[in-house]
């Protein structure tokens, strides 16, 4: 019985790409089989201000659907935790949190990474127009605000990765500074 | 004139007298009964901040029904109708642009009142340190909110002050207003400009609040939607409707009661009147005692009456029971003496309360101690003078018989009843450590129900409940201001070492004019400045000719003028100012309330290493819970005191009229057995005792021993007469009547009194028939 279902299921697997291009629906179904796991990240911030970007690394961690640890070690331990609607951030010795319930634009902002992480193209749909490009094993996300509040943030995200895997985020800014988010996963045990 | 007619016109002169002293009474159903009349100077910051501090004065508001955006919408609503109402100093629902006004303040005058600013912030290194600080923090996921301010704020300044501000939990949002943890309920805080303790001004904002809520609700076309509204004041306003329905059902109740025992016992119009004389008398003298001494009459106090009324009926009762085939005069002689002494006993207890610094238990010591003694003067002077020898009463002799009977069985029952008392004694012993209500909520008229949904606000709302505080006396201004700031770096230490999560001063937004001008003088002159941050950046990613913005910012910030109190109006950190800085006749004070550290630490701070980290710096830590226990335990001891003294006071007074150990054992023993009985009845009845009930211990032996005289001066006679078994139980009637109506009440104060003493007035007379006469009759 098994056997017999999991054949199916790879005879499924073979006959999909053929049938159908690469589309956001398959994305989606590759990101959400994705149940979590850790990463190293380094993030570049391109600031207009500096003349120099801004560089930050530490590890992430990812728990689907909604609980997501990013923890910085240079150049300041900073630990950064995302757990459905309550963002908190613990710097030095202060501790701030924030229900991002309160904020509907930064809600928005929270919803690209975790919708993406987690495959869930409604949460996605609700703030951003989606253009896929590539193919399953190097694939690129953009998502263009659709609200004005959201745009007068951040004019656009562009994610890419290969199948369930996320590889960098790219924030482009309205006021034209963008940071770059570049993460390798850890294997797991 | 004739004796009846001046009689009645003397009466009747004093009774005008009293109703305009009535008339012209304050009557108050406030909180103030329960606080010292002379508060320490730790009790006196209690009595303050019930009365007129903030928490006194805020209202949480829940809006229920309808969905979350039409709870939102009527947030909204009710947020801007009542913003502009000169009722309520302060409304917060969450919404976005709130706090508008507060930020741009903090941060056009972030360098006085930053504590960073020190000169060594802007040397060179300091410069160099706090920029790359700044720098660091852009890479933060913070960065994005700091980012626009960086140009004209590279040192962080604004961050430096908001995180000093942590204000603790912060409401769940919904919809854009703050909403309840489980998202069913909109919130809002609402300060009203009125004083806790002026219960007039809050029902009258609380009816604003509703009025406003059911336009704004039309508005928003919910019409399902609910409002509840708790707080202080609503309690306040609470406890006043339910001291004065209680007042009215209670006295109308024992009133009517006794009027009907009255009329079964006289079956005339005429006596009835003349006997509820001394009542009317003693009531309205009770109220005129009260209203002249203490200036203000409590609510609870007038609802004694109904007791009164029980107590002051008894000596006409007498008057017109024994005096009827006997003639006044005969009456005189033979039982007023009796009754005379019975009154004093009574007034012995009643006096005993007078010494209470307890303000409600002064008042209802004063307040029975003038109706009794008032009653009993009317029944003795004026009552005779106007009933005249013409009062045929009904013959009671037929109840005189069961009577006899009755004490007869009750004699028999001795040994039984003094094992009974044995066990109860025991069982008291036994359970003493579960016998007492630990704290003042134990008089608290606020029903359980409506304690525990304001709590249930009050955690969802995160409003402080300011337990922990510490306060500061000073001269003017200035020195307060200083002495809080102080104080407040010795808070930093604690804060830092986590003994305390964080605490409010109005320093920091109103520093004290001295640190106002330290600061200033540490800001560099913009030229210096120029040259300085050139050398500090000269590595930095962020390069100095991009600060031009910076400089310009110092320049502003050194020719600006000082913060006074006048420049944080309109923002709600005046608010917060002034509610923290208080001028008082002899000066001014500060108060810095405490957070508890929170998480696994708890909600309770440890209180002793605060104590000597403050110590020397001439503040006084408060913990509220404690003093409100240690207030409570006060009332205790002290009533304990005054009962032990009242109850001396009226052993003495027996002694020296009996003049006979016997005779003052046998008058005694009764009492004492009925009070151990009742207590122990009161216990296994499952209520827990407080003060009250000990004043009602006092109370059984004050009224009781009236009984136990009579029985007494019919040992001495060797015979107990028909009419004077039949007023006695008539006249303990009433009283059991009087006071056991105040059993019915839900106002803590008086039921225990009626619970003990209602019972304990009927098992007098029983016990003391029971014991009289020769020993193994």
């Amino acid at each position: 019985m098994i056997k017999r279902l999991v054949g199916c299921l790879f005879l499924l697997a073979l006959a999909l790409p053929a049938s159908a291009a690469f589309d956001v629906g398959q994305l989606m179904t590759d990101l959400a089989k994705n149940k979590g796991g850790k990463a190293r990240f380094t993030e570049k911030k391109f600031i207009s201000l500096l003349d120099k970007p801004v560089v930050s690394s530490g590890e992430m961690s990812y728990t689907a659907p909604d609980r997501l640890e990013k923890r910085t070690l240079v150049p300041k331990v900073e630990t950064l935790l995302l757990d459905k609607d309550m963002l908190s951030i613990e710097r030095e010795k202060q501790k701030f949190s924030i229900n991002l319930a309160n904020q509907p634009e930064a809600l928005a902002f929270v919803d690209s990474i975790r919708g993406t992480l987690s495959g869930n193209r409604a949460a996605l749909e609700k703030n951003y127009a989606l253009h896929l490009s590539g193919n399953a094993d190097k694939w690129v996300l953009t998502l263009l605000p659709s609200d004005q509040k959201i745009s007068a943030l951040v004019l656009r995200i562009t994610v890419s990765g290969s199948r369930g895997l996320v590889r960098s985020i790219e924030y482009l800014q309205a006021d034209g500074d963008r940071s770059v988010l570049n993460m390798e996963p850890i294997a797991s045990k | 004139m004739n004796a009846a007619g001046r009689a009645f016109l003397i009466w009747l002169l004093a009774m005008l007298a009293g109703a305009v002293v009535v008339w012209n009474s304050h009557f108050s159903a406030d909180m103030s009964f329960f606080l010292p009349g002379k508060p320490s100077p730790t009790q006196q910051v209690l009595v303050d901040q019930l009365k007129e501090g903030v928490v006194s004065r805020l209202l949480m508001v829940a809006i229920e029904g309808g969905d979350a955006a039409q709870r939102a919408a009527i947030s909204r609503q009710l947020h801007g109708r009542l913003e502009k109402l000169p009722e309520f100093v302060a409304v917060e629902n969450g919404q976005a642009g709130s706090l508008d006004a507060d930020r741009d303040f903090l941060f056009r005058h972030r360098y006085l009142l930053s504590p960073a600013i020190k000169p060594e912030r802007f040397t060179v290194d300091g410069l160099r340190d706090s920029i790359a600080n700044s720098v660091d923090l852009l890479a933060s996921p913070a960065g994005m909110l700091i980012k626009p301010l960086l140009p004209r704020d590279p040192t962080g300044e604004m961050i430096e002050l908001l995180s000093g501000l942590n204000a603790g939990a912060q409401p769940n949002v919904s919809e854009g207003v703050w909403a309840s943890r489980d998202g069913e309920r909109a919130l809002l805080l609402i300060q009203s400009a009125a004083l806790g303790s002026d219960t007039d001004a809050q029902e009258r904002a609380i009816a604003t609040i509703r009025n406003q809520f059911a336009e704004s609700r039309q508005d928003a076309g919910v019409s399902d939607a609910r409002i509840e509204i708790s707080g202080p004041g609503v309690f306040a306003v609470k406890s006043r409707e339910t001291i004065k329905s209680e007042v009215s059902k209670l006295s109308a109740i024992s009133m009517l009661a006794i009027v009907a025992v009255l009329f079964f016992v006289y079956r005339s119009a005429r006596l009835l009147s003349l006997g509820l004389l001394p009542v009317v008398s003693g009531a309205l003298a009770g109220v005129v005692a009260v209203s002249l001494v203490y200036g203000t009459v409590f609510g609870i106090t007038v609802g004694f009456g109904a007791a009164l009324i029980g107590e002051a009926v008894d000596y006409s009762i007498y008057y017109f029971v024994q005096s009827g085939r006997l003639g006044a005069a005969e009456w005189r002689a033979r039982f007023w003496p009796t009754i005379r002494l019975g009154v004093l006993t009574s007034v012995c207890g009643f006096a005993a309360l007078l010494f209470s610094g307890f303000p409600g238990l002064a008042q209802l010591g004063l307040y029975s101690l003038s109706g009794v003694l008032t009653a009993a003067l009317v029944t003795r002077f004026t009552l005779p003078a106007l009933a005249g020898n013409d009062h045929p009463i009904r013959d009671l002799a037929h109840l005189a018989p069961p009577l006899k009977r009755a004490i007869g069985i009750l004699q028999g029952l001795r040994w039984l009843i003094i094992l009974l008392t044995v066990a109860a004694a025991t069982l008291l012993v036994v359970n003493r450590h579960q016998l007492w209500h630990p704290n003042l909520s134990a008089l608290s008229t606020v029903s359980a129900e409506d304690s525990a949904a304001d709590a249930a606000l009050r955690a969802d709302i995160g409003a402080p409940d300011s337990r922990y505080m510490a306060v500061i006396t000073a001269a003017d201004r200035e020195a307060a201001l200083q002495a809080a700031e102080r104080a407040g770096q010795k808070l930093d230490t604690l804060v830092a070492e986590g003994v305390i999560g964080g605490y409010d001063s109005p320093a920091r937004f109103l520093p004290s004019q001295a640190t106002q001008a330290i600061r200033r003088a540490s800001l560099p002159a913009v030229d210096e400045l120029a040259a300085r941050l050139q050398l500090a950046q000269a590595d930095s990613p962020l390069a100095a000719n991009k600060l031009g913005a910076f400089l310009d910012e110092i320049a502003l910030a050194r020719a600006q003028g000082n913060i006074s109190r006048q420049t944080l109006d309109g923002t709600s950190l005046a608010l917060a100012v002034d509610s923290l800085l208080l001028q008082r006749p002899d000066g001014w004070s500060v108060l810095l309330p405490l957070r508890p550290p929170g998480g696994e630490k708890g909600v309770d701070i440890d209180i002793e290493p605060v104590r000597a980290a403050l110590a020397g710096s001439g503040a006084l830590l408060i913990d509220m819970k404690v003093e409100f226990d240690r207030l409570y335990n006060d009332y205790l001891d002290e009533a304990t005191l005054l009962s032990l003294a009242g109850f001396v006071a009226i052993v003495a007074l027996l002694a020296v009229t009996l003049r006979s150990a016997r005779r003052l054992g046998a008058v005694l023993l009764p009492l004492l057995l009925a009070v151990i009985l009742i207590v122990a009845g009161v216990h296994l009845a499952g209520e827990k005792l407080h003060l009250m009930h000990l004043i009602g211990m006092l109370l059984i032996v004050a009224v009781g021993s009236n009984y136990a005289l009579f029985f007494d001066r019919a040992g001495k006679e060797q015979r107990l007469d028909a009419p004077t078994l039949a007023s006695m139980a008539i006249a303990n009637l009433t009283t059991a009547i009087g006071f056991g109506t105040l059993a019915l009440s839900s106002v803590p104060v008086l039921h225990a009194v009626g619970i003990t003493v209602g019972p304990g007035a009927v098992l007098a007379l029983l016990l003391s028939a029971c014991f009289s006469g020769k020993d193994g009759d």
